[in-house]
């Protein structure tokens, strides 16, 4: 909310005060005021002045030379613009000027000296759009005047930014009470006194409220005899500071009430009104009305309208309708100034999708007793303003008003939810000046704090008034907690470790996905959950797998170039079927890579030193052939415990072709759960070995078909004491080994804990698992 | 014979001045000591002597061996540490050239400051909750005293799977699901992904990401809030750091706060970091309100406490003076290879 100042200074002396102390005082009591602006203080040197003479530039057909009288001294500008004649007052910018955007120093245009420069609008920052020409000032304008002073642009405007549960403070003597209690000072509000001119408004309208659910209270008074006219300065001025835009000097009425006091107003022309009645009522369906905006609006029984003897006239507390809107001839006149349920008004205005100033008031609830106040406000400056008279009496249809709250008020409570050690009396005055009224154990809140309920609501008035700051920070000291992470938080981050120390990147990406993504994977379309208000159809639905997200970041590092690219992300992925209608959030380790050297042996490798970062060496590992995101000969799934723990390989050229990837890539998604649910981390301590080991080779030939997984198999099954370990050095296809046949190289390591082996002992063991070999995989010993 | 060994002396007196390597070293050693060496040719002729002249050329012979060898050791010793020296010097490298590096991978500057936050306050004594990120309106909204048709609601515009599922705009849904399930004292952090409908620009993303914190016991303060977030200020940083609670308002807390600290970069008097203010905003914060305890099944006349909320990517952001916040998401090895 934007106030000037001066305004606030109508109900509360703040004169003495600089505009910064002000912005930090009243920010530090709760109302934050986001800036102070004074459109002034980019504006310097600046004058006005009388263009004298307006030449042709001898070299440029496009510039002329102006000389301008600037009060007693006559400068010379060259200028491009063209609106101007001889004569016209101007908004001189001399040498060494400076204007919201720029800088004014004496130059050459086109061989011509120049010094400075005559403002447009928005080059003196008056408005946001690219004025047309140069501003003309009146012809009366006296000359040399700073244009500070000469339009007034040293107003402070003080830009509030007000909480959702302060609607008291969207206004003017809102705003200024809370000043008037954060420096301590006086605050009064004058009752507003409307001069009565005779007739009775019954005889021009009657009021039926149909839904006082949803309109509490509709106050109108009638006014005649209405001139419209442009409002005075000082009202054009206030509305233009506070942002709003004056129109006509009834329409701007409404609008100063509605800053000042926080009520929104509307104004009917009464002639429009059919029947002279005003019926409030609920919308009927498919009811149609255009507003004030233009637009033609289909309405139903949750819209609140305010209707004539036949048809809507206004969208109730959000906008006029257009039939029945203030014109230049306007002769008599309705104020409407009434109190509208705020979750109707919100609900309203978001399906019509029109928020105002208006509905933004009311939507937060307002006190039931402002309408009045604010009706004979309007009708005092119509009066002031001479823009008609007020036909005597007023209508005003209500609802039982409420009782003031009273709520109890404990100040040993307050103390110590706050910590504090405040005084009671402190406590009284603060309450008081917010004009809570003070009783013994109680205190009764004013009807415009609707948001204060209990004894919390109290602590918090007496906190920002005594200063937040002033509470003595404590640590507290209750039942000692032991903090830390649980397990699983612990394997997350053994996760980021093993795979960062292995030079993988971890990615985060976005949790929804365009549900394309499944034809990009080659994938059939899951049973995902769909985003019912999506902001596009790219992030329209949760992901059931977070490869798709794995690829987009492959494909992000591809475009820019990026040669070795390997990431991982702990990602959640979303399914059908949680409680209560949630999702099953599961978390999968995703890792991708591509690069010179990398291979389907690379991912694999990854994921198995991922495996043993979790003591997990055992799994079964079988070939993938049939999984559409991979290549069939290059994927494997690893089973831990007999349930799909991973599945990694090569992406399917096509898959990759999709992410406009033109490099082999490699993905692994592992289940995070069931790593987590077979981890091995307790470990325990092996002696170092005493006795030498003894080292053999195995070079065997098996079929093509045979994969070293099941030699190793059988290795590891031959009862053995003594074998150690044993690693696979080579691979051979080729020359030297027939057709069908590959050529396989493994070396064994033997050794006792309590002896130096013997040839003989080694030799045994080694012929068992040759014969194992040779017997179950038709294997040969390479010669 | 004695002048033929004073004579020999003197010859390999003079070659070794000559020696200039090892190899010239072992050729000098052959020519006087080796098996057809001048030496022991001269030994054998020793045959032809008398047995009074004996014991005395011997000792001569002896002696001359003795220098000859003591001598050659000494050469040796030079000469090898003359080639060491020699090798060494030819063996000096570029040390200016680039190292070798293994391949290092990166936590996500997400996570990274995350960690350093969650270790602050699990060292508070905090532990670490987790809750849905598809969550129900009621955990949301409702039991945060933000009920429907709230305009608070406005502020967060949320994305609905249905009427009663959403994505969660806050992670103060941990909250309430804390409290239902656990019994005071509680002392916890959330940290999650959060949703909001904002369209993806510099500063607004569709996803980010919160760390909410609740503390809830028997005689609570709003003193001890302070002092809880200024403690966590100063370990994040730095001790010099001044804080400023600033009145605000939110729903589930009353009274509400928002943390601001002096600006880092300007110390508090006015940058372009802080758009002059000299103050930048960190947090929101507040005394748990009453009804949402109750609506937990706390007695709030028995327990009070308070809770705050953390935008994890401002804080990054400030941390390493991103300006846009869509980095976070896109992944690029460029970015990510800077934290």
């Amino acid at each position: 909310m934007r106030v000037p100042l001066s305004w606030i200074n109508d109900y509360v002396d703040i004169e003495d005060i600089s505009p910064r102390d002000y912005a930090a005082a009243l920010t530090m009591s709760g109302s934050m005021v986001e800036r102070i602006e004074c459109r002034g203080d980019n504006i310097i040197n600046v004058v006005t002045g009388r263009i004298l003479k307006i030449k042709r530039h001898p070299d440029a057909d496009k510039l002329v030379v102006c000389e301008v009288d600037v009060g007693g001294e006559t400068v010379q500008i060259v200028t491009g613009a063209t609106n101007m004649k001889e004569g016209d007052c101007v908004a001189v910018a001399k040498d060494g000027a400076t204007l919201p955007d720029k800088k004014i120093k004496k130059g050459m245009l086109r061989g011509v000296e120049s010094f400075g420069m005559m403002c447009s609008e928005d080059e003196l920052g008056l408005t946001k759009e690219r004025a047309e020409g140069i501003m003309i000032l009146p012809p009366d304008t006296p000359l040399g005047v700073d244009i500070r002073d000469y339009l007034e642009l040293n107003e402070n405007i003080a830009e509030f930014e007000i909480t959702s549960n302060r609607p008291d403070c969207l206004s003017v003597i809102g705003l200024a009470r809370e000043t008037a209690v954060t420096f301590g000072r006086g605050f009064s509000v004058k009752t507003p006194k409307v001069t009565e001119s005779g007739g009775d408004i019954k005889d021009f309208i009657s009021v039926e409220v149909l839904d006082p659910d949803l309109c509490p209270r509709y106050c109108c008074r009638v006014v005649k005899n209405v001139r419209i006219a442009p409002s005075p300065a000082w009202m054009k001025k206030r509305l233009e500071d506070s942002g709003v835009r004056s129109i006509n000097n009834i329409v701007d009425i409404t609008n100063y009430v509605m800053l000042e006091y926080g009520q929104p107003m509307h104004a009917f022309d009464l002639k429009t009104l059919e029947g002279g009645k005003i019926i409030v009522r609920r919308a009927a369906e498919g009811e149609r009305m255009t507003t004030l905006d233009g637009e033609k609006r289909e309405l139903d029984t949750d819209t609140l309208v305010i209707a004539d003897g036949r048809r809507p006239v206004a969208l109730a507390g959000i906008m006029g309708g257009e039939n029945s809107e203030i014109q230049d001839t306007t002769a008599t006149i309705l104020f409407e100034s009434a109190n509208f349920n705020g979750i109707s008004v919100r609900a309203s205005a978001k399906k019509a999708g029109l928020r105002t100033e208006s509905s933004a008031r009311f939507e937060k609830g307002l006190d039931i007793n402002l309408a009045p106040a604010a009706l004979d406000r309007a009708c005092e400056l119509v009066c002031e303003l001479g823009a008609g008279e007020i036909v005597s009496g007023v209508i005003d249809v209500c609802a039982p008003i409420p009782q003031k709250k009273e709520i109890a008020f404990d100040p040993d409570y307050i103390n110590k939810f706050l910590g504090t050690d405040i005084d009671r009396e402190f406590m009284e005055n603060a309450l008081t000046a917010l004009e809570f009224e003070v009783r013994e154990k109680s205190v009764v809140v004013p009807s415009f704090r609707a948001d204060i309920e209990g004894g919390a609501d109290l602590a918090e008035e007496i906190a920002r008034l005594y200063g937040y700051n002033k509470i003595p920070s404590t640590l507290y000291i209750g039942a000692a907690t032991l903090g830390g992470k649980s397990e699983k938080q612990r394997a997350e981050d053994l996760i980021r470790d093993t795979l960062t120390s292995l030079g993988f990147y971890e990615i985060i990406t976005y949790s929804f996905v365009s549900p394309k993504i499944y034809d990009k994977l080659n994938l059939p379309k899951d049973d995902y959950i769909e985003i019912a208000n999506p902001l596009g159809e790219e992030q329209s639905i949760m992901r059931t797998t977070a490869i798709g997200s794995a690829l987009e970041a492959l494909a992000v590092n591809y475009n820019h170039r990026n040669e070795n690219v390997s990431l991982f992300e702990l990602a959640t992925t979303y399914k059908k079927g949680g409680e209560k209608g949630l999702a099953i959030e599961k978390q999968e380790i995703v890792i991708a890579m591509y690069g010179d050297d990398t291979d389907y042996y690379s991912i694999k490798g990854a994921v198995e030193q991922l495996f043993e970062s979790f003591g997990i060496n055992n799994y079964d590992i079988e070939p993938e052939s049939n999984n559409p995101v991979f290549h069939p000969g290059q994927t494997a799934v690893i089973s831990l415990r007999r349930k799909r723990a991973a599945v990694l390989g090569r992406i399917h050229p096509s898959v990759l072709k999709n992410f406009e990837i033109n490099k082999q890539a490699y993905v692994a998604v592992i289940d995070f759960d069931l790593l987590l649910e077979c981890k091995k981390l307790e470990k325990k301590y092996k002696p170092l070995p005493k006795y030498p080991a003894v080292t053999r080779d195995l070079a065997l030939v098996v079929p093509d078909d045979v994969n070293v997984r099941s030699i190793e198999d059988i290795v590891k099954k031959v009862k053995s004491d003594i074998t150690e370990s044993f690693s696979l050095f080579d691979v051979y296809k080729g020359k030297q080994v027939e057709e069908g046949f590959k050529s396989v190289a493994y070396s064994l390591t033997f050794r006792a804990l309590d002896r130096t082996l013997t040839d003989d002992e080694v030799n045994s063991v080694m012929d068992k698992i040759l014969s194992e070999l040779k017997q179950k995989l038709n294997a040969k010993l390479r010669l | 014979m004695k002048d033929r060994l004073i004579k020999i002396k003197e010859q390999a007196s003079a070659a070794l001045q000559n020696i200039t390597s090892k190899q010239e070293l072992e050729s000098f050693r052959i020519e006087f000591l080796g098996k057809k060496g001048c030496l022991t040719e001269a030994l054998r002729s020793m045959g032809g002597l008398s047995a009074e002249e004996r014991p005395a050329i011997g000792k001569l012979v002896n002696d001359v061996r003795s220098f000859i060898e003591a001598e050659i050791e000494t050469l040796s010793d030079r000469l090898d540490k003359e080639e060491l020296l020699k090798k060494l010097e030819q063996e000096k490298i570029d040390i200016t050239m680039p190292g070798k590096k293994r391949p290092l991978g990166k936590r996500h500057p997400l996570t990274t400051v995350l960690d350093e936050l969650t270790d602050i306050f699990i060292g508070m004594g905090f532990t670490i909750a987790e809750g849905p990120e598809i969550e129900l309106d009621y955990y949301n909204f409702e039991a945060l005293n933000i009920p429907k048709g709230h305009p608070a609601r406005d502020t967060q515009d949320t994305f609905y799977i249905n009427d009663s599922v959403l994505l969660r705009t806050q992670t103060s849904p941990v909250q309430i699901r804390v409290m239902e399930n656990n019994k005071p004292p509680i002392k916890i952090i959330a940290p999650g992904r959060v949703y909001r409908s904002d369209a993806v620009d510099a500063t607004h993303s569709p996803l980010f990401h919160q760390i909410e914190g609740l503390v809830v016991d028997k005689g609570i303060t709003m003193g001890d809030l302070k002092g809880t977030l200024d403690a966590f200020c100063k370990k994040l940083y730095g001790e010099s750091i001044k804080t400023r609670f600033r009145p605000h308002h939110f729903p589930f807390t009353e009274p509400s706060c928002e943390l601001d600290i002096s600006c880092p970069a300007c110390n508090g008097s006015g940058c372009r970091v802080c758009k002059d203010e000299g103050w930048i905003e960190i947090l929101g914060a507040g005394m748990v309100h009453p009804k949402v305890l109750e609506i937990c099944g706390i007695d709030s006349s028995v327990y009070s406490g308070f809770a705050f909320g953390i935008g994890l990517e401002r804080t990054v952001m400030r941390r390493f003076g991103i300006d846009d916040l869509r980095l976070f998401y896109e992944n690029d090895l460029r970015f990510l290879r800077q934290f």
